[in-house]
């Protein structure tokens, strides 16, 4: 899974496979990262505090 | 060190001479601390490393013919060690040596998937499906070279890899002394449990890429076409399929050689049954 | 007395007639729970498996589940890459069902393995050349994007909705669906292709294995294939299974519609490489290895060759020109039986290419082995169908899952501003929300 694993290999294989995982993980990451935190700066501004309805 | 030839272990097992006993299960199963529960009678769940099969050739008497086919893994190499197990293992808890062409199996490491079991079509691999229980005193008399598995991990035979690595520490440790020219072994200096035990001489081991070793000179291994016995005589299990194994059979009659592997109706004068 | 947490604008059943419907659901829950107990702590000696036998009816399960989970990557893909709009309408349902079923496959892979405590190994000693860490890794990725798909819907509870930030992070989320329904599509075309690989690439067993492209055996795509055809099928089923327990209308038809005639040009085309893949593996790649075609299936009653059939006419044939035909899918009945013969058809795909692989001998003088499962292995097979009921009905009872549902059940205002829960008699009537004025049906 990492480099630092023992049976780990820099060849095509693991380059394609594993560049696949971790860039799946980093968009998966990335976009729950974005909401939070834009979610935090829309709270402090106020927003959403007194909705009827979405 | 000079850079020896990777070494290929392999087995010719004479199937002429085999008079099925059962002293090869027996030794492999005490060699390697193979476990066993109180009732054997359930083979689907019994753990048999070597296991002897009993072919007929369908005839009725007087023409019945009987033969016994021991059957330890196959230590398939496949397509350059792509052998079905290796390639399936998610965890790489098994693995195809390229030094020796010894497919192992990592006990500590396999977590059970049984994946390994389903891609092998001789079911050579065996599933642990109780923690091994010894008869009392009897753990006194196991392998120290072993050692046991747990329950929920698969486990098979690893050609007595343990007698490999002992034999090879002591030729290292005598080259080191002066007491031997090489580090390399002589034939009789690694053999499985199983071939030192068969009574009729049914089972040889050794090196099929060594030419000096008896079972390259009767397995004949065509290296051009995947290890393909040249000796007329001599067979393999399911070599159509392309698993490339390292056992090798001997029969000289023709109804055991052709269930060695599967046959359209129009292929072959035998019927499978 | 939980009226609060009903969504605005729908009736729902008093709380102890819908604790008391989950009662026998909640019952085959705990005897689920025993047996994956037992299993977990006893071993795999539980079950009925054995050396020939090393996958059954769990691993065949999860397959299924999988297979029938694709309802939820297909629709998404549809509704934020393709952009059929229309199908916001099933999308909460779709997501909903393929987390239940998800969630289920990675449970029961739990109570699969020999050693449990070791399942983390496959992601750290991966071997990145077996199918089966292919399907171990895009299936928890998937599980997760699964679970920020349904995340909103949770945050979107009527008291949840009601924090600020709360409102933010699930409107956020709402805002890059799309980024997560493509990465969930992509993860599900790998997944769901390898676990048509997993038995695909077994060349030392002739009734599985299949050339391919590259590494990958045609079984990938047919498998990925027949999970975008299937699983919407399987979706639609569940719909109708929710509106005849709750006896109303949850999406409209021209949805449905939609969804079901995509799915079933998907299941066309895909019966169609189907066959030619039965084809060519009879005539061309089994009696390469030795092998005729009814060698397969001939032995014993079980495993004849009415599987076949009823996979691939019955479960395939029948389906697909029911549901291409607008005839066909607009008849519920039709509708009903189409889906509900896709989904058998798809899982007994799954069947044979587990446990039929195991059954076929191999070697010519070895057996044909049958099996069947033990009541551990039943009951923990049961135990995600009964953990799916609750959740389903606990989402129906309290998250916005149904954006038509007010539209097409339109509640008659209660009497005045008084809170069901606190007006007398309440709880002996269906409950409303306690809102005196329901919202519009549309957001």
């Amino acid at each position: 899974m990492f480099p630092f694993n023992f049976e780990w290999i820099w060849d095509m294989s693991h380059v394609v496979f594993m560049g696949g995982l971790w860039f799946a993980l980093t968009i998966l990451g990335l976009g729950m990262t974005y909401c939070v935190i834009k979610a935090v700066i829309d709270t402090a501004k106020g927003k959403g505090a007194h909705h009827e309805e979405h | 060190m000079k850079q020896e030839r990777p070494k290929k272990f392999g087995m010719v097992i004479d199937l002429d001479k085999c008079t099925g006993c059962g002293a090869c299960l027996v030794a492999c199963m005490s060699e390697n601390n193979v476990p066993f529960k109180p009732d054997e009678s359930d083979k689907l769940t019994s753990i048999t490393w070597m296991r002897v099969y009993q072919l007929n050739n369908g005839k009725p008497y007087p023409e019945t013919d009987i033969c016994y086919l021991p059957r330890p893994c196959q230590h398939c190499e496949g397509d350059h060690g792509h052998s079905p197990c290796v390639s399936v293992c998610p965890a790489t808890a098994t693995d195809y040596g390229m030094e020796t062409g010894i497919v192992s199996q990592i006990y500590t490491r396999c977590f059970g998937c049984r994946y390994c079991m389903a891609a092998c079509p001789y079911h050579a691999r065996y599933f642990n499906w109780w923690d091994p229980v010894w008869p009392d005193g009897m753990e006194k008399y196991l392998n120290p070279s072993v050692s046991v598995r747990m329950r929920g991990v698969v486990e098979k035979c690893s050609f007595c890899y343990h007698r490999y690595q002992t034999a090879k520490d002591k030729a290292i440790y005598q080259f080191a002394e002066g007491e031997r020219d090489s580090t390399d072994l002589e034939e009789d200096e690694y053999q499985t449990a199983c071939t030192q035990a068969c009574p009729a001489g049914a089972i040889i081991f050794g090196d099929l890429n060594n030419p000096s070793h008896r079972v390259h000179q009767i397995a004949q291994p065509d290296e051009k076409h995947a290890g393909r016995p040249k000796n007329p005589k001599a067979f393999r299990l399911l070599e159509r399929l392309g698993t490339n194994p390292k056992v090798y059979y001997l029969s000289s009659r023709d109804w055991v050689r052709r269930a060695g592997d599967n046959y359209l109706e129009g292929e072959g004068k035998l019927k499978r049954h | 007395m939980d009226t609060a947490l009903i969504p605005e604008g729908v009736k729902r059943d008093p709380l102890w007639k819908f604790v008391l419907k989950l009662g026998p659901v909640v019952a085959v829950l705990i005897w689920g729970v025993v047996a994956m107990l037992l299993c977990w702590i006893k071993g795999l000696n539980q079950t009925n498996m054995n050396d020939y036998y090393g996958f059954a009816l769990w691993i065949w399960a999860d397959l299924a589940v999988i297979a029938l989970g694709g309802g939820a990557f297909f629709t998404g893909l549809l509704k934020y890459i393709i952009g059929k709009e229309e199908l916001k309408n099933i999308i909460n349902f779709a997501v909903l069902v393929g987390f239940i079923c998800y969630s289920s496959a990675l449970l029961i892979l739990a109570i699969d393995i020999g050693q449990p405590l070791r399942g983390w190994f496959i992601f750290w000693h991966a071997n990145v050349h077996s199918m089966l860490t292919e399907v171990a890794f895009c299936l928890s990725c998937y599980f997760g994007v699964l679970t920020i798909e349904y995340l909103p819907l949770i945050l979107e509870n009527r008291q949840l909705d009601r924090v600020p930030f709360i409102h933010n992070l699930s409107h956020n989320m709402h805002e890059i669906m799309a980024v997560f329904a493509a990465t969930g599509a992509f993860l599900s075309f790998f997944h769901q292709g390898s676990l048509g690989g997993v038995a695909g690439v077994l060349f030392g067993r002739p009734f599985a294995f299949r050339e391919g492209l590259f590494i990958w055996p045609w079984t990938f795509f047919l498998f990925t294939w027949s999970a975008a055809a299937c699983g919407p099928c399987f979706t639609i089923m569940l719909l109708k299974i929710t509106e005849k327990i709750t006896g109303k209308k949850l999406v409209k038809d021209d949805v449905v519609r939609l969804l079901a005639k995509i799915a079933g040009w998907m299941l066309f085309t895909y019966i169609i490489a189907k066959i030619i893949d039965t084809w060519y593996w009879a005539a061309v790649t089994a009696p390469s290895k030795g092998f005729g075609l009814m060698e397969f299936y001939s032995n014993n009653g079980f495993y004849g060759i009415w599987i076949l059939i009823l996979e691939v006419v019955v479960g395939g044939v029948i389906p697909a020109l029911i549901l291409i035909t607008a005839k066909g899918r607009s008849n519920p009945k039709t509708l009903t039986l189409a889906v509900v013969l896709a989904v058998i058809g798809v899982s007994v795909n799954r069947w044979a290419m587990v446990l039929q692989v195991m059954a076929v001998p191999v070697m010519s003088f070895d057996q044909w082995a049958l099996y069947y499962p033990s009541w551990q292995e039943v009951a923990t097979t049961l135990l995600p169908v009964a953990y799916g009921i609750i959740l389903i009905a606990l989402s129906h009872r309290y998250l916005p899952v149904w954006p038509q549902e007010r539209e097409l059940n339109p509640v008659e205002a209660t009497a005045g501003p008084v809170s069901a829960e606190a007006a007398p008699g309440a709880e002996s009537e269906e409950e409303t929300s306690a809102e005196p004025e329901p919202a519009p049906a549309q957001a």
